[in-house]
């Protein structure tokens, strides 16, 4: 069965015969002969324009995590910043002060990279929640996993076992995607869905709004029954999402559950894209629809969890970022997945290096940033996709 | 026979309800099979099990002489492929792109589509008359454009075993006619196709083989023209009608009369439907 030269794969013998029925002719509703709609085409997501997109934003990332170390008081260059991480990389000698030394590689280069993961970690998340959900409004935050993760994190910090902080997260981004998803399915076994209509995207979105309202509440509650000094900046941090005091050891974290978890969760796209027509489909396609659904919801309740464990509950990048590069590529998962990984660091990158420059020298918590573009941008959503 | 499709003594119920109740059905080896019944009859759900989407609860199911039990599911996914009607929001993807849909069982997690992959597509594009369609937005589409790109993916998958849950739903009579006999040649081609129809008169014109399902059971089985009959009609769908034949065709027509007097309020307020 070897392809032609011609490219068409199929042996003659093989080939299925287009002589006795024929859609190509006249009357019939191909499509051919009126205008196409502006609206109808989709950008290809074709091999080359991925490629083009990733160089894109794999440059502009890197570009930006060097000017954004750069930017606020002390009046570094670029120069700098490269010449202290060749240094600390043994690739040259040192040629800052210590004291400007520690501020690009202990103080920012740490908060950058950890807004790249976190931003890359959301967004991706976010994508997959989208397809596994076929809910255009899923979103780690949306959907209570933030919340969930961030009462994880708060109650064991407040215990004193920061060892546990990405596993307790983790167990509160479960707890909550579990409360969310029963609370939906519940909600739509009243209606007329029977057994599987019952998640349409704005019943689960509901039923994530009051998942994170408690699982918010119980985070605001343990910080202040337990806090000594300034709770409400805490519960701020917590609740908004903050890259303050952030170290290298959150960048290890969030790091390293992004390569942990983000890569098989990338290596999933053709499962994702057999999402598409839904879960009779999917299994028609060779999908095990149920065990693929578990595992990766769970990979996106791990990821989030240890994301969440840096930076509180920062919302709306796993929102914005997917539906901006369906714009770009459209929305087959091999090129959504790593390209909304890409767009979503260097989203974050930028909305912190605002947070903490728009008023300084007071911080902003990063997540009013992204609440103040995504808002907009789910209300759009909303009265785009008329959902139900 | 084993050489097609062998349904024996298939049982399912959901939720405590009985849907299929020991089903007895072949469908010969490169053969156009069609599924008869009223609505409710169990069609639907019983090319879900063929499918493998759902588990029967009893009876056995074997496609050439092998157990579909017995397969993996994404080995069952290569062999057989499931067109059904739009039950969800379209997704937006590209015509092409749904197409290449159905690649998926054929194609490993890291691996993108390879040259033979991009001909099958372009072949089950052509086929079915959508090449101008290719780069439109699946989601902007007409009913029975969608239905069209649908029997694409299918074909797509290359499956020996094609089956459709009304194939013909939202399309104008030629297109109708058009599906109906892409599938007789699929089937002349070796293929075995089994679909849902609703319309009895195209059953009659089109298929090899009939399966009338009623209440989850087999009622009648065999070639149109011993299987569609006035008792058989009136009986099951509750329609008189007459089986005339076609002129030039020999095949049967059905020439309905009518709702069956005694079955009016009953048909009228179904409430499966």
């Amino acid at each position: 069965m070897s392809p032609t030269p011609a490219g068409r794969g199929a042996s003659a013998s093989e080939r299925i015969e287009t002589s006795t029925p024929s859609f190509g002719s006249p009357g019939l509703d191909t499509g051919a002969g009126r205008p196409a709609r502006p609206t109808g085409s989709r950008p290809t997501g074709g091999r080359g324009r991925t490629a083009a997109w990733a160089v894109t934003l794999g440059v502009l990332l890197a570009a930006s995590v060097v000017v954004a170390v750069t930017i606020g008081p002390a009046g570094l260059a670029p120069a700098d910043v490269i010449a202290s991480v060749a240094a600390h990389l043994g690739l040259g000698e040192p040629t800052l002060t210590p004291l400007r030394d520690g501020i690009v590689w202990e103080l920012r280069m740490p908060r950058v990279l950890t807004a790249a993961a976190v931003g890359a970690g959301l967004a991706l998340c976010g994508a997959v929640m989208q397809a596994l959900t076929r809910n255009p409004l899923a979103d780690p935050y949306l959907l209570g996993l933030s919340s969930g993760a961030s009462v994880g994190a708060v109650v064991v910090i407040v215990l004193g076992v920061g060892l546990l902080l990405p596993f307790a997260a983790f167990a509160g981004a479960l707890a909550a995607l579990a409360a969310t998803l029963a609370l939906a399915g519940a909600a739509g076994r009243g209606g007329v869905g029977g057994t599987t209509g019952g998640l349409t995207p704005t019943r689960t979105v509901l039923a994530g709004l009051a998942v994170s309202s408690v699982f918010g509440a119980l985070t605001s509650l343990v910080i202040f029954w337990s806090a000594t000094g300034d709770s409400y900046r805490e519960i701020l941090n917590w609740l908004l999402g903050s890259l303050a005091g952030t170290d290298w050891v959150s960048v290890a974290i969030a790091g390293g559950a992004l390569l942990v978890i983000g890569i098989p969760l990338i290596a999933s796209a053709r499962t994702l894209d057999a999402f598409a027509f839904g879960d009779a489909a999917a299994s028609a396609l060779g999908v095990h629809v149920g065990r693929s659904r578990m595992l990766l919801l769970g990979g996106t309740a791990l990821l989030t969890g240890a994301l969440v464990a840096v930076s509180g509950s920062i919302g709306f990048v796993g929102l914005i970022l997917p539906h901006a590069v369906r714009l770009l590529v459209g929305s087959r998962h091999r090129a959504l997945l790593p390209l909304s990984a890409l767009a979503g660091a260097l989203f974050l990158v930028w909305a912190d290096t605002a947070a903490r420059t728009l008023f300084d020298p007071r911080e902003l918590p990063v997540g009013i940033i992204t609440a103040l573009v995504g808002g907009p941008v789910f209300a759009v959503l909303l009265m785009r996709r008329r959902v139900s | 026979m084993s050489d097609g499709l062998d349904l024996s003594r298939v049982r399912f119920s959901r939720t405590g309800r009985l849907i299929i109740d020991g089903v007895d059905a072949t469908v010969p080896e490169g053969s156009f099979g069609v599924l008869l019944g009223p609505n409710g009859a169990g069609k639907s759900t019983l090319l879900h099990l063929i499918a493998g989407i759902e588990r029967a609860d009893a009876g056995a199911l074997a496609f050439a002489g092998t157990d579909l039990a017995a397969l993996r599911r994404r080995d069952r996914a290569r062999r057989i492929a499931l067109a059904e009607q739009e039950t969800h929001d379209a997704p937006e993807l590209r015509v092409d792109e749904v197409v290449a849909l159905g690649r998926t069982p054929h194609l490993g997690a890291w691996s993108g589509l390879g040259e033979r992959d991009r001909a099958v597509v372009a072949e089950s594009l052509a086929v079915l008359g959508l090449e101008p369609l290719a780069s439109r937005d699946y989601s902007t589409l007409s009913g029975g454009e969608r239905q069209r790109v649908n029997l694409a993916r299918a074909i797509a998958q290359e499956p020996e075993l094609l089956l459709l849950d009304e194939p013909t739903n939202h399309l104008d009579v030629r297109a109708q006619l058009t599906s109906l006999e892409l599938l007789r040649s699929l089937a002349a081609q070796g293929r075995t196709v089994l679909a849902a129809l609703h319309d009895l008169g195209l059953a009659a014109s089109y298929a090899d083989h009939v399966i009338v399902l009623d209440g989850g059971r087999v009622v009648a089985s065999g070639a149109p023209a011993e299987v569609l009959e006035p008792s058989l009609i009136r009986e099951v769908w509750g329609v008189e009608a007459e089986v005339l034949s076609h002129p030039s065709t020999g095949r049967p027509i059905i020439a309905y009369a009518g709702v069956s007097s005694a079955q009016t309020p009953e048909v009228a307020f179904d409430p499966r439907t």
